[in-house]
């Protein structure tokens, strides 16, 4: 199965690079486009015969393990 | 006793070399260079994390690196309450171990900062003993994420504990900024709880040799073997 893992700056840490991009649509006209933030999407492929559990867990430690930074970080798996 | 040193090399490490020839011409004692795949460490005074993008940065800076084989004997270094000094990419290798506190997250103006910048010291610890309350050091910085984080909790606790080290300051170029990276409180560099691990930006080793326009990295050094 395909796993997709979206990680993101948790909301109240600065992520400057939306800001930039944020600017560069509004030069483009794009006025509308407000509070952008940029984040990471991880996907991989895990075992069909995993249980929901089984998943989860090994999704969960891989995130604290590695994947994700809790300090800075927050992440949601998607789908 | 002579002084023992160690510098890991992780690939994508570039200040390895230079941190060599800096523990090599200050303490005048064995260095030991360490590939990141060893199992284990030579018996030290000082383990030194250099800079550079181990690991092409990849995932977060540091992230890699602090999952490497010998960083077990790393932590056990510092377990054994000697001294450990992460340096730019060192430093951020150390809060993605866990063994100092916060995050280096990208600077605030979104730019790459190579240039010299001045800092001081806040608290006194075994790092900065032979440097002066109030003495401006110039030592160059080359980072893109060294904007340090904490929590408000974890600032308390690094004040009530006097662990930060260095924070930047303004130096006597009339371009000097007070706080060039958007550091909480222009902290340059913390210590642990314990005071034997210090993580910081900017980098001393390239600031000691007659060569360097600053010789003010010397310092550091000098505090930990007088």
């Amino acid at each position: 199965m395909r796993v997709k893992i979206l990680i993101r700056l948790k909301s109240q840490i600065l992520e400057p690079q939306g800001k930039v991009i944020e600017q560069s649509l509004n030069n483009l006209g794009f006025n509308e486009f407000n509070n952008i933030r940029q984040g990471k999407l991880i996907e991989l492929d895990l075992p069909d015969n995993l249980s929901k559990e089984e998943k989860d867990q090994k999704i969960d430690s891989a995130c604290k393990k590695l994947l994700v930074n809790d300090i800075i970080e927050e992440y949601e798996v998607l789908g | 006793m002579s002084f023992k040193s160690a510098v890991i090399t992780f690939p994508g490490s570039n200040c390895d070399r230079d941190a060599l020839c800096y523990l090599q011409d200050l303490t005048k004692g064995v260095v030991y260079n360490i590939w990141h795949e060893e199992a284990s460490l030579p018996q030290v005074d000082l383990v030194i994390l250099p800079g550079g993008f181990s690991f092409g940065d990849y995932l977060r800076s540091g992230a890699m690196a602090s999952k490497s084989k010998i960083i077990n004997d790393v932590i056990k270094h510092a377990n054994d309450d000697r001294y450990l000094l992460g340096i730019c990419n060192g430093f951020q290798i150390l809060t993605e171990i866990g063994l100092l506190e916060g995050a280096l997250i990208q600077n605030k103006n979104l730019k790459f900062l190579g240039k010299n910048c001045f800092i001081k010291k806040k608290f006194k610890n075994n790092f900065n003993l032979s440097i002066k309350e109030d003495q401006v050091l110039q030592i160059p910085v080359a980072h893109n994420e060294g904007n340090f984080y904490c929590d408000n909790e974890t600032l308390k606790s690094l004040k009530d504990n006097e662990q930060i080290a260095f924070e930047y300051c303004k130096g006597e170029f009339s371009n000097s900024e007070e706080n060039i990276n958007g550091s909480i409180e222009a902290i340059a560099g913390i210590t642990n709880k314990k005071k034997n691990i210090l993580g910081m930006m900017p980098h001393p080793e390239r600031a000691y040799s007659d060569f360097h326009p600053s010789q003010d990295g010397k310092l550091i050094i000098e505090s930990l073997i007088t």
